[in-house]
């Protein structure tokens, strides 16, 4: 008897121009049919992978679901806060998301992984640590440039809950670092000098970028609707991560808390924006555990592996 | 050999590394825990306590080895004396036993991180953000956690209110009866002495967005200082009214009232 060959399933991940996404789509190349979407620009990721770059806001981004018969989405363009204007950020993540929902809802999409940041949950002094995932998200009260993350995980939720054929996955990542990586906490780390405030070292989670590509993953090929945290069970704090990355640290008065804002606006640096001073300040540590247990998911690069990467690539050839 | 090993070598002597090393606390791989403990910081700040606890306040501490060697538990001491001596003493105390040493968490007011520098290093020794989650996964983490009831209510009183017992809060006694965590109550004697408040100056705390401004003298007063551990108390976890928590409270704060007039008869003279 003949046996009748499965049909590999078809993905979209966006975001295709991303360090992150690539890694995920070198994970998932040889077992599914990808089409990769980006809203900066088009990259070439091979003959077998279409890849084009589309504003998710324009019409002819339907196109691309009449044209392929999607079985899932892995939804990772999210444009970092520290990119482009407030508006342009707002009408990507949000509207932009809001639309690849709809569309994938309407085109019957069985399987949606959706990339937040722990950014949402907003960095507090009265943060406990080890922040679960039913803990409120304080980041659009604290700063108009984090409302974009906030609306585009609520937008998410809604979706997760009125269509549950989408099957939404939530993944709220600490901070993603590693190789290619251009967010801005992995800009600091690969800085000769970073700024520090003076007197303040949050405790911070980093996760390795190929642990989180196989965590997304993971996440994508267990259908298991929900919202969680992705964090490896192992913290450090802001300034000895700096020190074990070989940079010289910077201090910026942090007291009256007016005086860092004045000089870090008037600084204007990329990786070191006003808007997330606080978290600089105080920690944002989530807790992690549910991911790891609902998807059997065990970081495997340690700390200082990551942090060894940053100290011997100061000065890229 | 540089400064830094020298002065180690010096702080740190080889018998109180073993020491600290030999309590294993649940750390991540570069000596954190989530809530910002350092090991390595932690053998400093215990070298200096052993300073302050056995030279300067000569402390004497009955019943330490009443706290349970494991599993979680809730130690609940009386608060005074402005700044948390008392808690540091305590947390000493429990860390410094012979048998079964543990390194307790001590909840601290919630305006501590906002203080650069010192919000991170009383981190690094182990004390945390008052909150009531961090106790409950504390809790859960099965640590020994030192909580004052009484809160700013009681560091914050005048020396004409020593040991007097302000109002307790439930909180800690719901996360007990959660947790299965036993309470062991502590009678602290002597703190009281060592910064003696005259008034509190509320605009100027106001002011400086701290929870209160003593008059006083401007230094730490050598009183000899008593701890007086009580025996754990075990409370179950039945869905009880409000009203019966409270009087849950009322037994602790009846046992912490006995421990301090304990001390108090024990106290010979106040430095």
């Amino acid at each position: 008897m003949v046996e009748v060959e499965k049909s590999r399933p078809q993905i979209l991940v966006t975001g295709a121009a991303g360090a992150l996404a690539q890694q995920v789509i070198g994970r998932l190349r040889e077992d599914c049919d990808l089409v990769a979407v980006d809203f900066r620009e088009q990259v070439y990721l091979g003959d077998d992978i279409p890849s084009y770059c589309i504003d998710f806001n324009k019409r002819s981004f339907e196109d691309l679901f009449r044209r392929y018969q999607f079985d899932g989405v892995i939804h990772l363009g999210r444009i970092m806060s520290s990119q482009l204007t407030r508006m342009r950020r707002y009408n990507a993540n949000v509207l932009g998301t809001q639309k690849l929902l709809d569309l994938s809802h309407k085109y019957g999409i069985k399987r949606m992984v959706v990339l937040s940041t722990f950014h949402v949950y907003g960095a507090v002094a009265y943060n406990p640590a080890l922040i679960d995932e039913e803990a409120p998200l304080k980041s659009a009260g604290l700063s108009a440039d984090l409302i974009d993350s906030v609306e585009l995980e609520n937008l998410a939720n809604i979706y997760l809950w009125r269509y549950p054929d989408l099957n939404i996955t939530i993944l709220r990542p600490c901070n993603i670092v590693g190789p290619g990586v251009r967010n801005s906490i992995s800009t600091l780390l690969g800085m000769e000098r970073a700024p520090v405030l003076a007197g303040f070292s949050p405790m911070m989670q980093f996760i390795h970028i190929d642990d989180m590509a196989d965590a997304i993953v993971l996440a994508y090929n267990k259908p298991q609707r929900g919202i969680f945290n992705v964090a490896p069970q192992d913290w450090v704090a802001y300034q000895h991560a700096l020190k074990l990355c070989g940079c010289k640290r910077i201090p910026i008065p942090s007291i009256p808390p007016i005086l860092p804002r004045l000089i870090l606006r008037t600084l204007n640096l990329r990786s070191f924006p006003s808007y997330l001073m606080h978290f600089f300040k105080y920690p944002v540590v989530i807790d992690g555990r549910a991911f790891a247990r609902e998807f059997e998911f065990s970081p495997r690069r340690p700390l200082k592996e990551i942090f060894r990467f940053y100290r011997e690539n100061k000065k890229p050839v | 050999m540089g400064l830094a090993s020298i002065l180690k070598s010096r702080l740190i002597p080889a018998e109180l590394e073993n020491h600290i090393n030999r309590i294993r606390k649940p750390i991540g791989s570069l000596g954190y825990d989530p809530w910002g403990y350092n090991n390595e910081v932690m053998k400093y700040g215990f070298s200096l306590t052993r300073q302050i606890y056995e030279k300067y306040f000569r402390v004497e501490a009955t019943g330490v080895e009443k706290i349970p060697a494991d599993g979680p538990v809730l130690i609940v001491p009386n608060h005074s004396g402005q700044l948390p001596i008392d808690g540091l003493l305590i947390a000493y105390a429990l860390a410094s036993r012979k048998e079964k040493p543990r390194i307790p968490r001590a909840m601290i007011e919630r305006f501590f991180p906002t203080v650069p520098y010192l919000g991170n290093l009383l981190n690094e020794f182990g004390a945390v953000l008052g909150d009531p989650t961090n106790c409950a996964k504390m809790l859960a983490n099965g640590e020994a956690v030192i909580v004052f009831p009484e809160g700013v209510r009681g560091s914050g009183k005048l020396y004409q209110d020593r040991y007097q017992l302000k109002r307790f809060g439930n909180g800690f006694m719901h996360l007990a009866m959660k947790y299965k965590a036993p309470i062991v109550p502590v009678g602290v004697v002597g703190c009281e002495e060592t910064i003696p408040a005259i008034a509190n100056i509320k605009p100027l705390a106001r002011f400086l967005g701290i929870p209160y401004a003593p008059l006083a003298m401007p230094l730490v007063l050598p009183a000899k200082v008593h701890l007086n551990f009580g025996d754990p108390m075990v409370f179950d976890d039945l869905e009880i009214p409000e009203e019966q928590v409270t009087e849950r409270v009322e037994q602790v704060k009846a046992a912490i009232s006995e421990l301090i007039d304990t001390g108090l008869s024990e106290r010979k003279r106040l430095f």
